[in-house]
């Protein structure tokens, strides 16, 4: 099955990210500071909102913090080539994952749906016939990721995705902040490929993907994959992240990218 | 709930009280869900703080403890806590700690209540606590058997037919006949009182008085049976067919104190329950050679899977087994005693383990054993009782009782031995206990003579219970063969599982259920100097002790009562379904309801088993593999 004719959460970290991570890269704005800039020069009323709903303090407990854990199922890895096909969001803090406000929606991709993505989300063409434009659930999209910090497994998914979608809709752009629970696994594993010597020795790569990372956590196995079912299973690994690494008093600054 | 939660949803759906909550419901409750993580070590909830959820595992395993800070009970993936702190005030009342790295769902209070009015099932769940969850759950079962809820005074019919001692054998007769009973109970004057002394009845005419052509004259006291068996007027129906079975007898008084309010007889019960297997044990009495008996053996299992059927408890249904086991063994013995002539010498037959304890099933070999009168003497009788054993066991064998492979049988001269020599066996295991003989002699612990003399094993029964409880070094090393096989449950309340014959992972409900429960009884047993031979009814004579609390002995009743059970219907299917029945099952042959009463039942084998390690200093040393 070639490797980049689909994507999905339960796929991301199986090689694909080779570089070493660090959990905060030098480059990572005040995103407090960020939001009030982007809340002026946003132009489209939906992206003005969200900025001005503001992004929460750096210096917050990370158990104080507000999250929605959010997965696309697309049709590649490619943004400018590919589209997503289904979204799930889950609102969540470390104290909970409210499974009554999370969302699922399967939406019409731009682009031909390729039988390798049917054969991983189980999204036909027929449920796609149906189904609403991403344009269409924007709003209520929204209504979910305003004064929550996104949670992902692997950033340039949901991000790059959610950028380009939304410059081919709205006209404009969009950044945000993320906890990458790829990322969190890949700083905490920075030699995740034994050298000859330790394979010698029987050391077995270290996988960083969700469903790996998660047994490292005593997560249990989840048996179906769409995007809600993975946004749960993201949002439930960065609760065990928090616990086993940072602390509650973590502040979200030293996790956020 | 969103469909993409379907997963969740299945979790739930195998574990109870959920799995037999409608579809609608569960989504609901599914929908309201919010999933948090513990780590190992960190407490879930607090004692005395507000609680509004109801937690559920999704996995890992946790720890509830009493507000004394004592370890209550160990739950894993699918159970539910927090329930008590709902139920009162909303105050938790168990706190509780992730043993394991945990997830959780809970769902809301409101949902709770929801549940708790509209769904049966949930709210029976959640309103016991485990082991009393253990007992209801066989309280509901035992409700529909008549036999076991119907008193004895049922089935008399008319006021008890009685005479005095003095009268003469044709007068017996004559008020037999005239009032149409097959019983005549004999009454003694004691001053002022009138007590029951003896009884003859139909089949005692017969065989004691016509077969032996006695004059008409005789005094009646002269063949009556005395130190009768008799029964309390309070018993159940299927009491009085223990009784019966066990004491191979047809009639038997009903009393109240010292009043008999009436005569009850086999023919009572049988019309009462026509299909019972007192039917049965009186027909092997007809058969006339082996290939009768082996005739008949065919309906041994049966009558089995018919007391299954009949929901009858797993006492009556082990009762009912044994006797019909002492049964064919009795009446090969009279066959065999015909075939070979009268015994040079007095003797006692012996039945060991299972079929001694009233506890037999139908997965069974023999185990027995001769106790021979003193005057025994080798040279001149052994040919004999040699001959006898073989006789027995060979025709046993033919009925299904299969060859014991550790020879522990009458044939093997070693267990073929007058009584003096008898005691010298049980005094040298006693006061020179070690480890391993025994491992092999535990099963002489269970002991019940069913024929003959049986006298002498009542006099080893003395020897044992006067001597064991008296040595500290013997209950020891009891105790420590009796923790060798521990219950099929890990330390999380999963369950342990071990290749059968035919590769498949299952448990054996005997080697590791009924097995251990009946040995750790049998050590406090014989430590209140106890001669019960029963599992339950040892725990009725440790209970006279104190050397147990009330409750404990409560949950080893429930346990071994639930296991036991268990068993029994698992071989019942397999007969049912043409296979061979065994003691291997697979979680998946289970309930869920099942599963989850085992779990308790094996914690409570489980606990026992510490308790017991510690009572009798049992932990230091080796075990014997």
């Amino acid at each position: 099955m070639p490797r980049n004719s689909f994507a999905s959460a339960t796929m991301r970290g199986w090689g694909a990210m080779s570089h070493k991570a660090a959990v905060v890269s030098t480059q990572t704005p005040d995103w407090s500071e960020r939001f009030d800039a982007l809340a002026r020069e946003a132009q489209h009323p939906l992206l003005k909102e969200y900025y001005a709903a503001g992004c929460i303090a750096p210096d917050t407990p990370i158990s104080e913090v507000p999250m929605v854990a959010m997965d696309f199922e697309t049709t590649g890895l490619n943004p400018d080539q590919h589209s997503i096909v289904s979204v799930g969001l889950v609102p969540f803090t470390l104290k909970g994952i409210q499974l009554s406000a999370a969302r699922h929606w399967v939406v019409r991709p731009r682009l031909p749906l390729h039988q390798t993505s049917i054969e991983i989300h189980g999204i036909t063409h027929a449920d796609i016939a149906k189904a609403p434009d991403l344009e269409d659930i924007l709003d209520p999209m929204f209504e979910l990721l305003r004064g929550r910090v996104p949670v992902v497994h692997y950033r340039s998914i949901e991000r790059g995705f959610l950028d380009v979608a939304l410059r081919w809709r709205l006209g404009e752009g969009i950044e945000f902040p993320v906890l990458d629970t790829m990322a969190i696994e890949a700083h905490l594993h920075p030699n995740r490929r034994p050298t000859r010597w330790q394979q010698f020795w029987g050391e077995k790569p270290v996988s960083i993907r969700l469903a790996d990372s998660r047994i490292r956590y005593g997560l249990p196995h989840y048996a179906a994959h769409n995007a809600l079912i993975d946004a749960i299973a993201t949002a439930e690994l960065l609760q065990a992240q928090i616990y086993h690494h940072f602390g509650p008093e973590a502040p979200v600054r030293d996790l956020w990218l | 709930m969103q469909a993409e939660l379907i997963d969740i949803r299945n979790h739930m759906a195998n574990y109870p009280p959920f799995d037999e909550m409608p579809e609608e419901l569960l989504d609901r409750v599914v929908g309201t869900i919010e999933v948090e993580y513990f780590r190992a070590g960190t407490s879930i909830l607090e004692f005395g703080k507000a609680n509004h959820w109801l937690y559920y595992i999704r996995s890992g395993a946790v720890e509830i403890y009493r507000r004394s800070g004592e370890l209550y009970n160990r739950i894993g993936e699918g159970e539910i806590f927090g329930q008590f702190g709902l139920l009162m005030h909303q105050k938790v009342r168990f706190p509780a700690k992730a043993l394991e790295d945990t997830l959780i769902y809970r769902f809301p209070e409101e949902i709770f209540r929801l549940l708790f009015e509209n769904d049966d099932n949930f709210a029976d769940f959640v309103e016991v606590e485990d082991n009393s969850r253990l007992r209801s759950a066989l309280s509901r079962r035992e409700k529909s058997n008549e036999l076991m809820t119907s008193r004895v005074t049922r089935l008399i019919t008319r006021e008890p037919v009685s005479a005095p001692c003095t009268v003469r054998l044709q007068e017996a007769a004559r008020i037999m006949t005239d009032q149409g009973v097959s019983a005549l109970l004999l009454m003694e004057e004691n001053k002022g009182h009138t007590d029951l002394k003896g009884i003859i009845t139909d089949r005692d005419l017969r065989t004691r008085a016509l077969a032996e052509a006695l004059p008409s004259e005789t005094p009646i006291r002269d063949i009556m049976s005395e130190d009768l068996i008799t029964i309390r007027d309070n018993a159940f129906i299927f009491e009085a067919m223990l009784t019966m079975l066990h004491n191979n007898v047809h009639h038997l008084p009903v009393m109240d104190k010292h009043e008999v309010r009436g005569v009850i007889a086999l023919s009572d019960i049988v019309k009462y329950e026509s299909q019972s297997s007192l039917y049965l044990v009186s027909n092997i009495y007809h058969q006339q050679d082996v290939r009768g008996l082996q005739k008949i053996s065919r309906d041994v299992r049966d009558s089995f899977v018919r007391m299954v059927n009949e929901d009858a408890n797993s006492h009556m249904i082990g009762s009912a087994m044994a006797g019909i086991g002492r049964s064919f063994t009795q009446r090969l013995l009279e066959l065999g005693e015909e075939k070979l002539g009268p015994p040079p010498v007095p003797y006692c037959f012996m039945a060991l383990g299972s079929m001694a304890r009233d506890e037999q099933l139908v997965v069974t070999d023999q185990d027995n054993a001769m106790i021979l009168d003193d005057s025994f003497n080798p040279k001149e009788h052994d040919e004999y009782f040699l001959a006898l054993a073989k006789f027995v066991s060979d025709g046993l064998a033919e009925c299904g009782y299969t060859y014991c492979t550790g020879d522990i049988m009458a044939t093997n001269q070693k267990w073929r031995q007058p009584l003096h020599v008898w005691k010298g066996y049980f005094t040298d295991w006693i006061e020179n206990p070690k480890a391993e003989a025994l491992l092999n002699s535990n099963i002489f612990f269970d002991l019940d003579g069913i024929y003959g003399k049986t006298d002498f094993a009542e006099d080893l029964k003395t020897l044992v219970a006067e001597k064991a409880s008296n040595s500290q070094r013997f209950l020891t090393m009891l105790a420590r063969n009796a923790l060798n096989r521990t219950p099929p449950i890990g330390f999380f309340r999963s369950f342990v599982l071990e290749e059968d014959g035919q590769q498949r992972k299952s448990f054996n409900l005997k080697r590791r259920g009924t097995a251990p429960l009946s040995d750790l009884i049998r050590v406090h047993a014989l430590a209140c100097g106890s001669r019960a031979q029963n599992s339950f009814e040892r725990l009725r004579a440790i209970g006279q002790t104190k050397l147990l609390l009330d409750d404990d002995l409560g949950n080893l009743r429930d346990a071994l009562e639930f296991i036991a059970i268990v068993r029994i219907r698992h071989q019942a299917i397999a007969i049912e379904e043409g296979r061979e029945p065994d003691n291997n099952v697979r979680p998946e042959d289970l309930s869920p309801f099942e599963r989850s009463h085992l779990k308790d039942a094996f914690q409570v084998v489980s606990n026992a088993q510490k308790f017991l390690r510690f009572r009798y200093n049992a932990g230091v040393g080796r075990n014997v593999p």
